[in-house]
């Protein structure tokens, strides 16, 4: 017999005589009985992964990770590390929310229904677009939907979808596996001093575009000042203006249904997770009129058999689970609980706070380039734009050799040329700005 | 409707009731409804940045840490998860999570950027080897990708490097996808994202897939056949070796879909069964939170001719560091990568998790786990007085309501205290209550989780539609809400006005 109570699964909880009776009441004498496999794939080896105390396993993984150096990280480029309040990590791992999953009977999930329609409800207050689903996976997979949801909704065929030349690679390479079985192609128009081209982007669009993606703030940072024209050139063409931003940008810069965007994509666990490798939440909101082809789960408010509002998955015929191969996605399993996150995180904040996070972006990103502008060998900015969070600055040195320098003194920042480095402010500790000054002083010379 | 909210249970039921907060006739407000606050950018003392680049006002909830700490724990109290009782939701594998995974995902050295360099983060590197080793081993399969975030992109990379695969070997012609009528909705969806034909396979009279039809839908155009082993039914593919073989006849590659891997652990792996490419999902196999819908983890195996098409970049060992004592680990893109699914590395924080769990059980415990699961879906069915048509089942089963309908029993096997099996599918089974209690069951719950469906197999159909009673809302019509879909207390209001 395979496995006993001391040696099995430690979240399998019986004893003998239970099992000896379960297997009675089956109506067999082994477990292995109840097994329908063939003989010819039967696989009697082992894994030859030995089982631990749940002390040694903490210990096991404690032991791994500490081969991460610790580092003061000065990234950004799409993923943030803002500090998190333990609020968020305490009420989110309530095992409620951990232990639950998608909300099919609704009846028993109204606490997390409500917390995912106040996520959406954040996200249309954020956009100003009307429709916000309850996430996708990441950025770069909530573009991808983005130019599948182009295509499904223009009313006449078109094949051209355009992206800024600056689009992160990770970001690109998912868009483009989304359109492999489409006949959208991606193609990039340029940037002009990291910001869109707008005469080049006027080139560029024509009657075959179904989509042009800018993002606010650009990868580099700089807040793109020509929405509204970029908007008007996709609209002449039929095209979807599909922006990519994250909730603290949209806090203070311009409201994307102000300026003529169809569709926000983006990162929203900026706010509610930590630095998580890449881990993200999709942002992934639009106009009213796609409503029947947006990707993804909606929650939508309703009433129950006592007239009390109540909240319910809607508009579920959308869903791979029932309109199966003419599902408007094949997403199932979502991020809910970033989400569920990221909503508590940004109440916490609250109006005020939100602004301020995103004013002290750019009055932050602002000073420390001020203060490496000063340092000889290094010109900060290089853009002449406005900043929010990071930016890039040039330096004599190869940027290689500054980077590793700058590790070897506990400062993680990116490089994005053979002569720049970008740096972002956010979540980094005040007192952090003076000692990295200072190491890239030291190094940039 | 008849019965009053406040009696309490009788000796020989149990009954559940709700947390519900109700004030001025509704169930716990908004945060909108408890505070709105307008800020105002567009001044010139409002933001450093420009007028013409800001927004005018926002305006969100202010709300105090202590008022937001009460709102999220009733909200968290309005929820059934699996510490609240048995989650029996069929393919969804519904295990209790250990807890011990939320403190190593939550260790400080787990929040690293992904743009840091690779030397500065050798222990997610090697934690991120060791699992796709893992993986490999108890899946049979030669490399493995974690960046998949979930099953259904985890479908989507298999179909993806079966599409680069036969483009590479020319054979960029082969435009269809075959998928039992049985499996999961995600399979279909996937494969038209792909741009592939879906062609539906029916079920044989046993419930598997019938192999004359098989052989029928295979052609010089078949670029896949998707599987789940057990399948939707909860039946092995006895035939699976011929069907493997049938498909790789006309050139085609096998994929596993690993919602119901849990039946297998130990006992048979995809790679062995003439599988070419699986995904896992790591919340259902290996436990990892299902967190109200997601994250997940959707990591792909696959044999060692598919692997140059792997999504970039995968980890390697890169041979011993400076001091010789610790080997180092590289990222390192597939010869023929189709790139990527995903911004980065996928969801790190349930990978970890994963991790976690699986060198806890070990080899015994793994083991331990699909044999105890299929035993308490087998011990289950024998309790019930629910039919269940096809057989024999491994880690679930499919029972059908028969005069009832599946989605009312559900609605009052909430009044139980148990959360229901999920419902109408697969159709193959007139009302289905398709129900996978996992290993984590102890007889005594499944013995109450057995009573509630037999109480509710005795009760009318007046009291099945007026259910459920008990819990934090009473039936919630779906077909109302989507008929004017209200997406934001944005929409509440402007409705009111």
């Amino acid at each position: 017999m395979n496995g006993s109570h001391a040696t099995g699964s430690p979240y399998a909880p019986y004893t003998d005589d239970e099992r000896t009776a379960m297997l009675e009441s089956v109506g067999v004498d082994d477990v292995e009985e109840l097994f329908d496999i063939p003989d010819d794939v039967r696989f009697d080896d082992a894994f030859g992964i030995d089982a631990r105390s749940e002390r040694e396993t903490r210990r096991l993984v404690r032991s791994v990770l500490g081969r991460n150096d610790e580092l003061t990280e000065l990234l950004g480029r799409g993923h943030y590390g803002y500090y998190v309040p333990s609020l968020i990590d305490h009420l989110a791992d309530r095992s409620e929310f951990l232990t639950s999953y998608t909300q099919y009977q609704p009846e028993v999930s109204q606490g997390f229904l409500q917390a995912l329609f106040e996520y959406q409800s954040l996200l249309v207050e954020l956009t100003g677009l009307e429709v916000a689903n309850c996430s996708m996976y990441d950025a770069a997979t909530a573009l991808g939907e983005a130019a599948t949801l182009a295509e499904r909704v223009r009313s006449t065929s078109g094949h051209r979808v355009l992206v800024p030349d600056l689009l992160l690679e990770g970001r690109r390479s998912t868009l483009e596996n989304y359109v492999a079985g489409t006949d959208l192609e991606v193609e990039t128009y340029p940037t002009d001093d990291a910001n869109a081209d707008l005469d080049a982007l006027a080139d560029a669009v024509d009657d075959d575009t179904v989509m042009v993606y800018a993002e606010n703030p650009t990868v580099r940072g700089t807040v793109e000042e020509r929405l509204a024209e970029i908007g008007d050139l996709a609209g002449e063409a039929d095209a979807l203006f599909v922006l990519g931003s994250d909730p603290v940008a949209l806090s203070v810069l311009q409201r994307p249904a102000d300026v003529g965007i169809d569709v926000v994509i983006g990162d929203a666990s900026v706010l509610g997770l930590p630095t998580s490798y890449g881990m993200g939440l999709g942002l992934f909101a639009c106009r009213e009129d796609y409503l029947r082809q947006v990707p993804g789960r909606l929650v939508g408010a309703g009433e129950d058999a006592t007239d009390r509002r109540a909240y319910t998955l809607t508009l579920q015929t959308r869903e791979q689970h029932i309109r199966r191969e003419r599902a408007t996605s094949n997403i199932c399993t979502n991020q809910a609980w970033v989400a569920l996150r990221t909503a508590m995180h940004a109440a916490y904040l609250g109006p005020d706070g939100m602004v301020d996070l995103a004013n002290r972006g750019v009055t932050r990103a602002d000073d420390l380039a001020e203060r490496l502008d000063e340092i000889v060998g290094v010109t900060a900015p290089v853009h002449d734009r406005h900043h929010l969070r990071e930016f890039v600055a040039r330096v004599d040195q190869p940027a290689r050799a500054v980077a590793d320098d700058l590790e070897n003194r506990g400062f993680a920042v990116h490089v994005v040329g053979e002569h720049e480095i970008q740096v972002c402010v956010a979540g980094v500790p005040d007192e952090r700005i003076d000692p990295f000054v200072d190491a890239f002083a030291e190094v940039a010379r | 409707m008849s019965r009053d909210e406040s009696e309490p249970a009788t000796d020989d039921q149990v009954r559940y009731d709700q947390a519900r907060y109700v004030e001025d006739g509704q169930y716990e407000p908004l945060l909108s409804e408890k505070d709105r606050t307008r800020v105002e950018i567009g001044g010139d003392d409002d933001s450093p940045l420009p007028d013409d680049l800001t927004r005018d006002s926002l305006e969100l909830p202010a709300l105090s840490e202590p008022e937001l700490a009460r709102h999220y724990t009733r909200l968290s109290q309005m929820i059934y998860g699996i510490d609240t009782g048995p989650y029996p939701l069929g393919s969804c594998t519904m295990k209790y999570n250990p807890k011990f995974t939320e403190d190593v995902a939550a260790l400080p050295k787990a929040a690293v950027h992904p743009d840091r360099s690779e030397r500065s983060v050798q222990g997610s590197l090697e934690l991120l080897y060791r699992l796709q080793d893992y993986l490999g081993r108890i899946g049979g399969m030669d490399a493995v990708t974690l960046q998949p975030p979930a099953g259904a992109a985890g479908e989507f990379v298999g179909i993806r490097v079966a599409a680069a695969y036969h483009e590479h070997n020319g054979e960029g012609h082969r435009d269809e996808v075959i998928v039992p009528e049985s499996a999961h909705g995600t399979n279909f969806a996937t494969a038209a994202l792909g741009g592939y034909d879906v062609v539906s396979l029916p079920s044989d009279d046993e419930g598997r897939v019938d192999l004359e039809a098989l052989e029928a839908a295979l052609s010089e155009n078949t670029a896949a056949l998707m599987l789940t082993n057990p399948n939707t039914l909860g039946l092995f593919e006895r035939d699976i070796t011929e069907i493997a073989e049938m498909v790789h006849d006309v050139g085609g590659l096998l994929y596993y879909d690993g919602a119901n891997l849990n039946a297998l652990l130990g006992r048979a792996r995809p790679g062995d069964m003439g599988f070419d490419v699986m995904h896992y999902n790591v919340h259902k196999t290996f436990a990892t939170p299902h967190g109200g819908g997601g994250p997940g983890a959707g990591p792909v195996g696959v044999v060692d001719e598919l692997a140059p098409f792997l999504p970039a970049p995968r980890v390697r060992e890169a041979g011993d560091d400076s001091s010789g004592s610790e080997p180092t680990y590289e990222l390192f893109d597939p010869d023929h990568t189709i790139g990527k699914v995903h911004g980065y590395q996928g969801n790190w924080l349930v990978l970890v998790k994963t991790f976690a769990y699986i060198a806890r059980l070990g080899d015994e415990g793994l083991l331990d786990a699909s044999a105890t699961a299929v035993l308490n879906a087998n011990y289950l069915a024998s309790r019930i007085e629910y039919d269940v048509p096809y057989e024999p089942f491994h880690h679930e089963f499919v029972a059908s309501a028969g005069d009832q309908d599946a989605a009312d029993v559900a609605k009052r096997m909430l009044d139980y205290g148990v959360h229901p099996p999920t419902t109408k599918w697969p159709e193959i089974v007139p009302e289905a209550l398709m129900t996978e209690p996992t290993e984590v069951e102890s007889k005594d719950t499944l013995d109450r989780l057995a009573a509630a469906f037999n109480a509710v197999a005795e009760e009318d159909d007046e009291t099945l539609e007026a259910a459920p009673e008990r819990t934090a809302a009473r039936r919630i019509d779906q077909t109302d809400a989507a008929r004017s879909p209200q997406l934001s207390w944005h929409a509440l209001e402007s409705d009111e006005s």
